[in-house]
């Protein structure tokens, strides 16, 4: 009885499953795609699935439009230096948080959340002006200090320090250890695949990011690749969708890399959290 | 090596107290037993000595070091949790030498130390296995070998070994006695089983809501308690309590395997004590015992018998006696163990006390 029942179930569920992910897929694929075609191929209508002519040309073309190079470098200081100085401050205040018992915890927990809320959008003005106030409008600290703590992070962190029983921190005070380096020894190996995943979504995130930028920077000294991008678009007055499609597969390249070597932390992360 | 001192100690949680005022002595080099009902404040008591909770009032001693705000890692001791506590992401190696390693031990001299704890407690073969890759035994001997490489003047031990199965209880608990002969460190076990504490302990502190009821050798436990709780807590099956009325406001007792037990057709045997009859309702064969849950007029007796004496059916009437000096007298109202009281009849016939 029950494997009758359930049989159907699964073909729909499979179906399902299938249509989602075309949805998802589907524009990626074609991004991909287009980059290979020709410029009269990609308006040509009815439009064409796998390019006639596979074009590597493109990603030349949109390497050259301008200093590509230098983007990637400040891409990757940006996305990178965002993180670390997430870790650096979502690990103490997560510990904190799960940890301690301590006036105004919850207080502040709650600001934090309602941080976690709010769009940069909203606050990007004040944070502006408190930027060129130190005048670092222009510079690549513009692009990482307003980011260097992260709400999310600091919430995700919590929520994992908070699974780790009293008694393996207890017994690493007893064998002397300081707080920091329960904080960094125990507590972090622990959260690893946690980490793993918010590390993941940071820079994906600020890797991707062309808000924050465009407000930010002004010259292609501190510009970052989704910028290069977006200028593509620009540059020539009608729009070269190849050359700009090959550069949104040049920018998401270091992501696709990264999801496949990281794929089972991120899986296991998941798992993790919905235990 | 250090004795451990308790002066009037309290400890309450948001003003509700969980210890009311512990004096105890822990004698350098003893196995001191905490030993009470859950929430009797035992752990607590412990918590308190490791410094993992801070003392609300009193004075904790270990050696002749006033020890009420030093921190957990420096009081010189080592704890067993009942969950072991394992550090989950480091190997056993690095989870016996992070201690060592947080003192500041050269690296050569901390290898050597872990590699000699392993050999002794059997773990040589799996250094670099995580916790995660253990049986439940195995981790429990991390815990110890985490414990003892540390060479603390004080093991404290927080039920360590109830989440084993029976048969490496058994086992565990003859080899923690042989640890601690060996080791000759002051060892401060938590336990809520009242058999692991008469066959561990050197010193047996009962607790129950919080004070102390009795400290003493497990065989003064058990032949002299000083109330009721210790006298129902110790002892398994508990100590047969009845109301007696020639005296008023006095509890009786006697241990279930001092209660004799005889069909009632058997005549019986003169001698100074008490008899009452009643049925048995039923009864538990062990092997080398007995044991029978008589229905009387006093309430449902257990009568622990040997097995050689011939048995008796359930339904059965029969007759308990208990001799004078098996019997124990308790003040109703406190609760307090009554001495100097004797039994001054011996009635039979009515079947009363």
């Amino acid at each position: 009885m029950h494997r009758l029942a359930a049989y159907p179930l699964k073909i729909v569920e499979r179906i399902l499953l299938i249509v989602v992910t075309l949805v998802f897929v589907f524009p990626f694929l074609w991004m991909m795609l287009t980059a290979f075609k020709t410029l009269p191929e990609v308006f040509r209508f009815p439009p064409t699935f796998l390019p006639e002519i596979w074009d590597f040309s493109n990603f030349m073309k949109a390497w050259e439009s301008g200093p590509f190079l230098r983007f990637v470098f400040n891409s990757f200081i940006v996305a990178v230096g965002v993180l670390i100085l997430q870790f650096l401050t979502a690990v103490p205040a997560a510990y904190a948080f799960a940890r301690y018992r301590f006036p105004g915890r919850n207080l502040l927990f709650g600001i934090t959340l309602i941080a976690l809320m709010i769009p940069p959008q909203v606050i990007f003005l004040p944070i502006y002006v408190q930027m060129s106030g130190w005048g670092l409008v222009n510079t690549l600290w513009s692009l990482i200090l307003p980011y260097g703590a992260s709400a999310f992070g600091i919430f995700l962190l919590r929520q994992s320090f908070m699974q780790v029983p009293d008694e393996v921190i207890e017994a690493a005070r007893l064998d002397q250890a300081s707080e920091w380096k329960i904080m960094w020894k125990i507590m972090v190996p622990i959260a690893k695949p946690v980490l793993v995943t918010f590390g993941l979504f940071s820079f994906i995130y600020h890797w991707n990011d062309y808000f924050w930028p465009l407000i930010m920077t002004n010259s292609d000294a501190v510009r970052t690749l989704p910028m290069g991008i977006a200028m593509l678009k620009a540059s020539e007055g009608g729009k070269i969708w190849n050359v700009i499609m090959a550069g949104n597969v040049i920018l998401v390249f270091p992501i696709l890399i990264i999801f496949f070597f990281a794929q089972r932390h991120i899986i296991r992360a998941f798992i993790y959290q919905s235990k | 090596m250090a004795r451990v001192l308790l002066k009037q100690v309290v400890k309450a949680f948001q003003d509700q107290p969980v210890v009311k005022g512990l004096d105890l002595t822990i004698p350098n080099g003893s196995f001191t037993v905490l030993v009470g009902p859950s929430g009797c404040g035992k752990s607590t008591t412990l918590r308190m000595i490791a410094g993992l909770e801070e003392v609300t009032d009193g004075e904790i001693w270990i050696g002749d070091r006033k020890v009420n705000d030093v921190p957990p890692g420096k009081r010189d001791l080592a704890m067993v949790f009942q969950n072991y506590a394992l550090y989950p992401t480091m190997n056993v190696f690095e989870n016996i030498a992070f201690g060592l390693q947080n003192r500041g031990l050269p690296r050569q001299e901390c290898k050597s130390l872990v590699h000699e704890i392993a050999e002794v407690v059997g773990l040589t073969s799996y250094l670099d296995r995580k916790p995660s890759e253990l049986s439940g035994g195995q981790r429990q001997r991390v815990a110890l070998a985490r414990a003892m490489v540390k060479k603390p003047q004080v093991f404290l031990m927080d039920e360590p070994l109830s989440n084993l199965d029976a048969k490496l209880r058994n086992q565990m608990r003859v080899e923690l006695t042989s640890l601690h002969k060996q080791l000759g460190s002051t060892f401060i076990y938590v336990t809520h089983d009242q058999v692991e504490a008469m066959t561990m302990g050197d010193q047996i502190v009962v607790m129950n809501e919080g004070r102390i009821q009795q400290v003493a050798s497990p065989v003064e436990l058990y032949q002299d308690p000083t109330n009721l709780f210790v006298a129902q807590f110790i002892g398994s099956p508990a100590m047969n309590i009845l109301s007696w009325e020639e005296e008023e406001s006095c509890l009786l007792g006697f241990r279930p395997e001092k209660g004799r037990i005889a069909a009632t057709i058997q005549p019986s045997t003169e001698e100074k004590g008490i008899s009452l009859r009643g049925k048995v309702r039923s009864r538990e064969i062990l092997g080398a015992e007995v044991l029978y849950y008589v229905d009387t007029r006093k309430g449902q007796i257990i009568v622990k018998a040997n097995h050689d004496v011939e048995l008796i059916a359930e339904d059965e009437d029969v007759r308990l006696s208990v001799a004078a000096k098996d019997l124990y007298f308790f003040d109703e109202k406190t609760g307090m163990r009554v001495m100097g009281q004797h039994v001054h009849s011996l009635p039979l016939a009515g079947g009363a006390v």
